[in-house]
Parts: C-alpha cells; sequence; structure tokens
C-alpha cells in the first residue's frame, strides 16, 4: 500500500474539560474521495482544521505524505499548503476583492506572474468550476450562494492543488444546484486526479462521490466504505443513514 | 530550455521541455511572448500556415501551463494557422477543450470608455444624484429618529431601559478614565503656557482665570466631545455595520421590531446621558490641573486659587459648556448609527463608514461649537 496522502495519527483534542476527540486516526489515500460525517459538536470542523494545521491538536500526529505537519518548519508548511486547497463553509472569499482577484490572490502570493497572464489564469479556474467569465468582475456579495461556492472552488484550484478540502460544499444549495455541484466536484476529480475530503451532511452527496466515509462518534472515528458504513451497527450511526431524512438514498437502487 | 521554435517554409515547430508549471510562469510567459523564431519577424504572425507542437521532451505540464500555451496558440489559430500536435496531445488538452465548449462563450470585452466631455458631465451628474439621495436619506434618517422618540415617550416599555444603560455604561463610565486624564493634561498645558504668557506682565494670577474659562466654556466638553466621537461613534458604527452585514438588522425588521427604537434610540439617549456627566468630569479634571499647576508653579494656593475662581466666573460659564454637552452628543450617536446603518454587503465598506463616521461626527462637533461661539457672543452669554 502506498504511502497515504494525509494521515491522522492517534489524534487528542481537548477544549478545557470537553474531549472532542480521543485518539483519532484516518488515512486518506491519493485519488480517493472521502466524506466525514457526524453530529454536531462531534468535531468535524475541527479534524478539518487539524489536518490543515490551523489547529495543534493536544496530542497525536499529522503526516502529510510521510511527513510530520507539526515538526515541519514555516517554509516546508508554505510549500506543503501550496498543494492543498479548501473551501470553507461560507465560502470565505475576500468580500473586498472581485472574484477574479479572490482567484488571482493565492497565484500571485507564491508566483511572479504579470497581470495579463494572471487574468487567463483566474479564467482559466473560472471556466473550470462552470462560472460565466464576467462573473469574475463581480463582488462576492453580488454573487447567489451556488455562484459563491462555485467562485470558493475556484480559489482553492488557484495554485493546481492535489489535495481538496470541502467543508460542507453543498449546504444551502437548493437540491438542483447541489446535484450539478457533485457533479461538478465528482468531474473535477477524475479529470485532474484529485484527492479530496469533504465534510458533508448531505447523504446525496455522500452516496454521488464519496468513495469512502469516515463517521465522527463517541470521540472516535470509523471509516469504511459507504455500503460498510450503513450496515454498521452502532446505533447513531443507524439512525443517521437509516432515520427518516436518509430514505429518498435508501432508495429503489439501494433498497434493502 | 522551456521552449524551442524551429521553422522551415510556413510550418513552425514548437519544441516543448523542462516543467511547464506554475511554478514557472513568468519564464512561461517570456517564452511564449517570444515564440516567433528569430527568422520571423513578429508581426510576420500570419506567415506561418501550420505549427506543430512537439511535447516529446517535456518532463512536467500542468493544467495552468496548458492553459497557458493553449492561449497563445488560439492567437495562431485566430491569425490563420492550422494547429496540431506531433504525436497525441496530453490529456490536460482535452480537459481544456472540455470545459471550454462546456463553458459560456467567451463574453467579449466591453468597449473602451471615451473619455469625453460627455464623461464629465455624466460624472457630475451622477456624483450631484448620489448626493441629493444621501441627503434625502440622511434628512428621512432625522425624522424617523424624531418619530420614534416621540412615540417611545408614549410608554415606558417602548424606552429600552437596560439598553440605553448599557450605553451609558459603555459610552460613559468606561470613558472616565481617558477623558479624566487628557482633561487634566490639557489644563496643565493651557495653564503653563498662560503663565509663561502672563508672567512677563507680572498678571500670573489670571492664569486662573484663564484655565477655568477656558476649561468650562470651551476645552471641557469640546476635548470630551472629540474623544467620544473617537471612541463611541467608532463603535456604533461598527456594532450596527456588522449586525448589517449578519442580515441581524433585517432580522429584527422582518420580527416586527422597530430597529430604531431597538438601534438607534437606546444609543442617542444613552450617550445624551452619558456626554454631559463626562463633560463635568472633565471640567472637575480640568480644574484640578489647573489648580495644582498654579500652585506648584506660581505659588497660588488652594485657598487662593478657590476664591480666584469663584470671582472669574459668571454665573453663565459652566453653564455655556454644559449645554453644549447633549447637542454634542446628539450629532456624534446619529452620524454613528446613521454611517453604520448604511453598511452593505462588504467588509471594506464597513471600514470605510467607520471612519467615515469618526470624522464627520468631530466635524460636525467643532463646527457645532463655532456655531455656539458666535450665538453666544450675539447673546452675550
Amino acid at each position: 500500500m502506498t504511502t497515504p496522502i494525509i494521515s491522522v495519527r492517534n489524534v487528542v483534542n481537548r477544549f478545557g474539560r470537553q474531549v472532542v476527540h480521543d485518539g483519532v486516526d484516518l488515512d486518506v489515500q491519493t485519488g480517493e474521495v472521502l466524506g466525514i460525517v457526524g453530529g454536531s459538536g462531534s468535531g468535524k470542523s475541527v479534524l478539518l482544521r487539524t489536518m490543515l494545521g490551523l489547529h495543534r491538536p493536544s496530542a497525536g500526529e499529522v503526516l502529510i505524505e510521510g511527513r510530520d505537519l507539526l515538526q515541519m518548519s514555516e517554509a516546508e508548511l508554505i510549500a506543503v499548503k501550496r498543494r492543498y486547497g479548501v473551501t470553507f463553509q461560507q465560502g470565505a472569499l475576500f468580500s473586498s476583492l472581485t472574484v477574479a482577484q479572490n482567484v488571482q490572490l493565492p497565484i500571485h502570493e507564491y508566483f511572479a506572474a504579470s497581470n495579463a497572464a494572471l487574468e487567463q489564469l483566474a479564467e482559466l479556474r473560472l471556466r473550470m468550476v462552470g462560472l460565466p467569465v464576467d462573473a469574475g468582475a463581480k463582488l462576492p456579495s453580488q454573487l447567489s450562494g451556488g455562484m459563491i461556492k462555485r467562485a470558493a472552488l475556484a480559489r482553492a484550484l488557484a495554485l493546481d492543488p492535489a489535495l481538496l478540502f470541502l467543508d460542507e460544499p453543498t449546504a444551502g444549495l437548493d437540491p438542483i444546484s447541489a446535484a450539478e455541484f457533485d457533479q461538478l466536484v465528482l468531474y473535477l476529480q477524475r479529470s485532474l486526479n484529485l484527492t479530496i475530503v469533504m465534510i458533508t451532511h448531505d447523504l446525496d452527496t455522500l452516496v454521488t462521490t464519496c468513495n469512502r466515509v469516515a463517521v465522527l462518534v463517541d470521540r472516535k472515528i470509523v471509516v469504511d466504505t459507504l455500503d460498510g458504513i450503513m450496515n454498521n451497527p452502532h446505533p447513531w450511526i443507524q439512525e443517521y443513514f437509516h432515520g427518516p431524512r436518509a430514505r429518498a438514498v435508501q432508495g429503489p437502487e439501494r433498497g434493502q | 530550455m522551456l521552449l524551442e521554435s524551429q521553422a522551415s517554409g510556413d510550418v513552425l515547430t514548437l519544441r516543448l521541455g523542462g516543467d511547464w508549471r506554475l511554478d514557472n510562469v513568468a519564464q512561461l510567459e517570456a517564452a511564449l511572448r517570444d515564440i516567433t523564431p528569430e527568422s520571423l519577424a513578429p508581426e510576420s504572425l500570419t506567415s506561418v500556415r501550420r505549427l506543430v507542437v512537439d511535447c516529446t521532451r517535456l518532463q512536467t505540464l500542468d493544467l495552468s501551463g496548458a492553459w497557458l500555451l493553449q492561449g497563445r496558440l488560439d492567437q495562431f489559430r485566430a491569425a490563420g494557422s492550422t494547429v496540431e500536435f506531433a504525436g497525441a496531445a496530453p490529456g490536460h488538452f482535452k480537459f481544456i477543450e472540455e470545459i471550454t465548449e462546456r463553458g459560456p462563450e467567451a463574453t467579449p470585452p466591453a468597449p473602451p470608455q471615451s473619455r469625453s466631455w460627455d464623461d464629465l458631465l455624466a460624472w457630475v451628474g451622477r456624483r450631484a444624484v448620489q448626493q441629493a439621495v444621501q441627503g434625502r436619506d440622511a434628512i428621512g434618517f432625522l425624522g424617523r429618529i424624531a418619530v420614534t422618540s416621540v412615540r417611545s415617550l408614549r410608554g415606558f416599555k417602548h424606552l429600552r431601559v437596560a439598553s440605553i444603560a448599557r450605553h451609558v455604561y459603555e459610552t460613559g463610565i468606561q470613558a472616565i478614565p481617558i477623558v479624566s486624564l487628557i482633561a487634566f493634561l490639557i489644563s496643565v498645558i493651557v495653564a503653563y503656557l498662560g503663565a509663561q504668557q502672563l508672567q512677563q506682565f507680572g498678571a500670573e494670577i489670571y492664569t486662573v482665570d484663564l484655565v477655568a474659562i477656558a476649561v468650562l466654556r470651551e476645552m471641557g466638553v469640546l476635548l470630551t466631545a472629540i474623544i467620544v466621537a473617537g471612541r463611541s461613534g467608532s463603535a456604533f458604527a461598527a456594532e450596527i455595520g456588522v449586525m448589517r452585514l449578519n442580515e441581524e438588522v433585517d432580522a429584527l425588521q422582518s420580527m416586527g421590531v422597530n430597529y430604531f427604537e431597538v438601534l438607534v434610540l437606546p444609543r442617542l439617549i444613552g450617550l445624551v446621558i452619558a456626554l454631559p456627566l463626562l463633560t463635568i468630569i472633565a471640567d472637575a479634571m480640568g480644574l484640578a490641573g489647573g489648580a495644582l499647576l498654579s500652585s506648584l508653579l506660581l505659588d497660588i494656593s488652594l485657598t487662593q486659587f478657590i476664591p480666584r475662581v469663584q470671582a472669574a466666573l459668571a454665573p453663565t460659564t459652566f453653564w455655556a459648556g454644559l449645554i453644549k454637552a447633549p447637542v454634542f452628543a446628539m450629532l456624534i450617536a446619529m452620524v454613528g448609527t446613521y454611517r453604520g446603518m448604511q453598511v452593505r454587503s462588504s467588509s471594506r465598506e464597513l471600514g470605510r463608514l467607520t471612519t467615515a463616521a469618526v470624522v464627520q461626527s468631530i466635524f460636525l462637533v467643532i463646527f457645532a461649537d463655532a456655531v455656539f461661539a458666535v450665538v453666544f457672543v450675539t447673546l452675550d452669554f
């Protein structure tokens, strides 16, 4: 088995007396789409922030391509961060910059590209996520929810990352836009051979895009294929995948 | 070597090599710019009929590199040349083709804006309309404050006492240390300068008059108002601005709550209560500063100082200062809340309007002070 692109080893996260993670292990293999689910407050975002190096865990280690994120020097960290893109739940687009400038910002930070090249490269990203080119001149406040998600994805793709983190990519979208977004993510993942880690509550997204699912329950993590997880006897997981809102997912084609 | 080009007849062969990646974007740009071979002048792009791209020596290629190359090749295509790959094109080109087909047509760039007198005229017109709209909004704001205050007089419930108390605490009580310190220091400075000048005439006892009148009539209230404008005017604008960005104001409105009554009026009333009180403290601290300097520098003891102050002051001096405080308070609170309400949609807007709130409220305070000065002189107050 090849070295996982990211592996989380025995991570413990404590806030005061509250223990969020108590020995979490997770390997993300190159080229897979991993979905992270869990109840509110189960520490999905904390886990994501730990993997991004934004949060230092109380114990344990995070390895990126076999190297410990917590031991890296500033320069190494920057080199690693270049290789992954992140979209945040609310988009986190810089509200005073246009969409195109948002996409150009990371490129401009790292490379000495001319303005013409920056514009060209931003256009490529906007086309990749299916935004009309004239959306580039708009401010984030002028975009609809779905377009903000796409613009955030375009910015995450700015540095041609190998690894994408998506935090609730389809939350707040109508089912049609959400389905389109799922297809877009899948299309980009296949075309560019991306590795994707996403937090999602959208069961349809899980079914459509994810190869494997990680469930955060009882301060631990359970990782399996979707089918494996659905047959997991843990009561919370049963409730999650077989509760009233999950019927549609089981649907005829997955019928019990 | 990223790119070698070789011309033979009307065929131009491009040999790509090395790393065509985003990391080398500056070199890629340079290489693409002088893609024409030495034998061909840049303007003779059209004389190349066929372009052959050879990727065999290419080490790495990423999407950005492919896209930049594609952009340059498209220019040749537009000039009427045919472009082909020697062997199979790398997968990225297929992906690019897909997304350009899938995506909408590139919109033609907007026509360059002509700079003429028409534009100037349009600009002046636009600004005039903007100013008029802003003026109308400001008057509307004033009107709503008036209506809401009258309405809230009807019932105790509409007065939001808890909220007013909070604002008295935040804008008044928390400002006491800084206001006291500044009033004290300024009056020390005034007394020191005054003493130096008046000593030349042997009239240093008039330093007391100078300090007492300056502090009570002008300095106390003006400095307090300026400090409060900086502290609380900006806080009002920022608080309300963030509430607008978070759609909290919309939430209030949708509940049928009058947001003027909840957000604007408590701040206004709170500041109208707090600023006069702060002014009294500033006056006291100013006199204390004057007394201290007089006893240290001029040997005027406290027992001499107090009767001298009493003799120097007309019965109206103290009130001439204090009466301005509520007016300044209203100006500061109204500008702060008004600018906060104007925030729409972006964080830059928030910064701009908070700055505007502070600058304009300080300006208005000083302007109003000048008006007061003229009126008081005319009335012999």
